[in-house]
């Protein structure tokens, strides 16, 4: 039986981490406040040598915004992971009453807390200093999260399934996924913009369906929500999909013996 | 010397191991074993290093899914009723230290969530008294020694008051007064309850100290059984360390199996 209690658990063990670490805390809010304020001042710098009177705001920072808050999700996941990859704790935490679903929630309840952080820091800072409005995007600025939200997720699930399969070095390969991620979801330009077979690859990607919708409401007014519809199906298909990898791969690692000597980094 | 091995068939209350068998591609890691562990008993479960000791702990602590065979803790089998079983086990072993970046209340609020301790604040009070981690309670368990480390890893095995106790050679980085105490502890604790304690050592002169059996584990079979304080004369020899070397020896000199 699912129990909530095992599952905040994990929370509070990151809670702990955080308590006096510079490290853990500091890159919750750091590198989206250097963000907001790279773009922040290229947007502006745009809005006055472009001189058509097209406004960047929305269009360029919201969207890093967006994008900074996805890789915040995704990386609230795999960190809170990689706490035990990194204090070798497999044994002890695997060897528990703890299922994996309650695991799983556990790294999603840790990321909610962390990128809400990140979240809260970006808003301020674009809203107060470079004058984004998120009015302009009406409701459709909760959608865009939540779609946004459940592709880290799904994301950051996958990536704690392959490092949990390839060995603890394996991270360096987690790292980079947003970065690899960001040309085919069109956070800076429209689809349209890529060939034809890069948009095939983008059609398949969730935060596509945000950029474009976002950007359809910048330069068109209101935005038909069908797109942004087929990305939260994907979304549901990610996350089954996270689910299922990572559970296969914890099963064969119980079934290998991967789990109790973890870090050998055995690929068998 | 003649090896002999008497399985256990009768349902034990505490664990019940059955015809456990691990293969790793073509080796045989644990051969069919049967043994059983009861309430208020101490097992040893003893072998030269790579006869399968660790393989059948974490088999029992289901992070090792055994190729075939059953455990049963309490009667409750594990490959069903996992977290069951979890629940009413814990462990302590010298190559699973607690994470060192968390104090040692830390820890034990964190795993305590986890098993689901009732009156948690009370109980690691009790046990950082019991273990003589009062000095220690917000040091990071990185820090620590490494005899004050398998003290909070002791801790921590304790934490649920678990019906069994999984101990892996759980004094082996002690000074021989603190291995004392622990063993005494260990003891006290296995005669209070209903817990029933599976603990592997190379020290024999522990394993005497403390079983109340031990099965000589070699090649992922179970060799020998019986009481430590008995079992050297019934096989001719004057101490169980003699027997542990004799039986190490006879069973390295046996062929390979695949």
């Amino acid at each position: 039986m699912f129990s909530l209690r095992r599952a905040a658990a994990i929370v509070l063990r990151q809670f702990y981490l955080m308590q006096g670490s510079p490290a853990r805390v500091l890159p919750l809010f750091a590198w989206v406040a250097i963000d907001m304020v790279t773009w922040g001042f290229i947007t502006k710098y745009l809005n006055s040598v472009s001189g058509s009177g097209f406004n960047f705001v929305p269009s360029l920072l919201g969207a890093v915004l967006l994008w900074d808050f996805f890789i915040r999700v995704m990386q609230g996941v795999t960190t809170t992971f990689f706490e035990d990859v990194w204090s070798r704790n497999f044994l002890n935490i695997f060897a528990t009453p703890l299922s994996i679903s309650e695991y799983l929630s556990g790294l999603v309840l840790s990321s909610i807390t962390s990128s809400a952080i990140g979240l809260a820091v970006m808003l301020v800072l674009s809203t107060t200093v470079f004058g984004l409005s998120f009015f302009l995007y009406g409701l459709l600025l909760i959608p865009y999260l939540l779609v946004l939200f459940v592709f880290g997720i799904a994301l950051g699930v996958i990536g704690c399934g392959i490092v949990l399969r390839l060995g603890p070095a394996s991270e360096w390969f987690i790292w980079p996924i947003p970065a690899l991620i960001s040309p085919l979801a069109g956070v800076f330009y429209p689809l349209s913009t890529l060939p034809v077979w890069m948009r095939w690859m983008s059609r398949a990607l969730p935060p596509a369906y945000v950029f474009e919708s976002m950007r359809s409401i910048v330069l068109r007014g209101p935005a038909s929500p069908g797109g942004l519809a087929k990305g939260a199906a994907l979304d549901v298909a990610f996350l089954v999909l996270a689910g299922w990898f990572f559970r296969s791969i914890f099963r064969h690692a119980v079934r290998s013996g991967l789990i109790a000597r973890y870090s050998a980094e055995t690929l068998s | 010397m003649t090896l002999e091995c008497r399985h256990w068939s009768v349902s034990l209350k505490v664990l019940t191991v059955r015809n456990l068998r691990k293969q790793y591609g073509a080796t045989l890691a644990v051969d069919g074993i049967s043994f059983g562990v009861n309430a208020n008993e101490i097992v040893g479960l003893l072998g030269p290093n790579g006869a399968g000791k660790t393989t059948t702990i974490n088999m029992i602590l289901g992070v090792l899914e055994p190729t075939s065979g059953a455990i049963l803790v309490e009667d409750v089998d594990i490959a069903r009723n996992r977290s069951q079983v979890l629940q009413r086990t814990n462990f302590a072993a010298v190559y699973a230290p607690l994470p060192g970046n968390l104090t040692v209340v830390q820890n034990l609020r964190f795993f305590g969530l986890i098993y689901g301790v009732r009156d948690l604040a009370r109980r690691i009070e009790e046990l950082l008294e019991q273990f003589d981690l009062i000095a220690f309670r917000n040091v990071k368990c990185g820090v620590l020694s490494s005899g004050e480390q398998t003290r909070v890893s002791l801790a921590k095995a304790m934490l649920n008051r678990p019906a069994l106790l999984l101990l892996d050679e759980p004094t082996a980085s002690l000074d021989p007064a603190i291995a004392r105490e622990i063993r005494i502890k260990i003891r006290e604790y296995a005669a209070s309850g209903e817990t029933g304690v599976l603990w592997t050592s190379h020290n024999m002169y522990e394993v005497e100290d403390v079983c109340d059996r031990v099965l000589f584990l070699s090649h992922g079979r179970i060799l020998l059984e019986g009481d430590p304080r008995t079992l050297p004369a019934t096989h001719g020899k004057e101490t169980l360390e003699e027997l542990f070397i004799t039986v190490a020896n006879e069973t390295l000199h046996q062929p390979e199996r695949a």
